[in-house]
């Protein structure tokens, strides 16, 4: 049997209300968002980008991501042949929860960013008994 | 050397993951995409002019959770490209940093160009 194969995703680049200051182009990182009792868990895809070059935070309600890619490490190299664009990262989620902002951990292994927000404890489920 | 090589060539067994080439010097530099793969499972290998590029990509949801939207891509993958030039294989380094695979493909010996002298 062969083995299934990988679809190549294309990046869709971000068009945003705001412009960036910065020349380079930006994309949307391929995300999964799953949620469970406590907290929401938004993780995204953004090869290329380093530790230091992750910037999340929530304002209003929304969750800005953004991974900047350090583009001095291809200065010097002369594209021969190219699959996919070389940007930096960025996209945003209005959250459906209210996220307790102090408390977001965030880890990033192998280009992969992992958000947990934790819920508020209001908005929590709560099991109501009938009487 | 002409941009339209890799086009019509039939070695290519999947178009994951996406691949950018790029000159430096007399050598090559192939740039890949690979978010959160286990090195290990990893497999890179070099003949002549061809490189194979095999691993497995996992994407893990814990249980009890639900998912509101799934977008990253999981499974198997098998990549071999044809490249304009011949290799030195034992010269050829690996790197999977940050979810990119960078091989560094330098030029053999005898596929370099050489000087010739006009006596």
């Amino acid at each position: 049997m062969s083995p299934q194969e990988l679809q190549v995703q294309k990046k869709r680049e971000q068009e945003g209300k705001e412009e960036g200051t910065m020349p380079a182009r930006a994309f949307a990182p391929t995300a999964d968002i799953y949620e469970d009792r406590d907290s929401l868990r938004v993780i995204l895809e953004m090869p290329g980008v380093e530790k230091s070059n992750v910037n999340v935070r929530v304002e209003d309600g929304v969750l800005f991501v953004e991974g900047r890619l350090d583009l001095t490490k291809y200065r010097g190299l002369q594209p021969l042949y190219t699959e996919y664009n070389i940007g930096n990262y960025s996209r945003s989620f209005r959250l459906s929860n209210v996220i307790d902002q102090d408390q977001i951990a965030a880890e990033l292994k192998d280009g992969v960013l992992s958000l947990i927000l934790p819920k508020v404890a209001k908005t929590k489920p709560r099991t109501i008994q009938i009487s | 050397m002409a941009s339209d090589w890799l086009q019509h060539q039939t070695t290519s067994q999947g178009p994951f993951p996406p691949i950018n080439v790029f000159q430096q010097a007399d050598d090559l530099l192939a740039i890949i995409e690979l978010p959160g793969i286990d090195k290990s499972s990893l497999q890179v290998e070099a003949k002549e002019n061809t490189i194979r590029i095999a691993g497995k990509k996992v994407v893990a949801y814990p249980d009890g959770v639900s998912v509101h939207r799934r977008e990253r891509v999981a499974g198997e993958f098998d990549r071999t490209i044809s490249l304009p030039i011949d290799l030195k294989p034992d010269g050829i380094k690996a790197e999977y940093r940050d979810g990119i695979l960078a091989l560094f493909l330098p030029r053999s010996e005898q596929d370099k160009p050489r000087t010739i002298t006009v006596s």
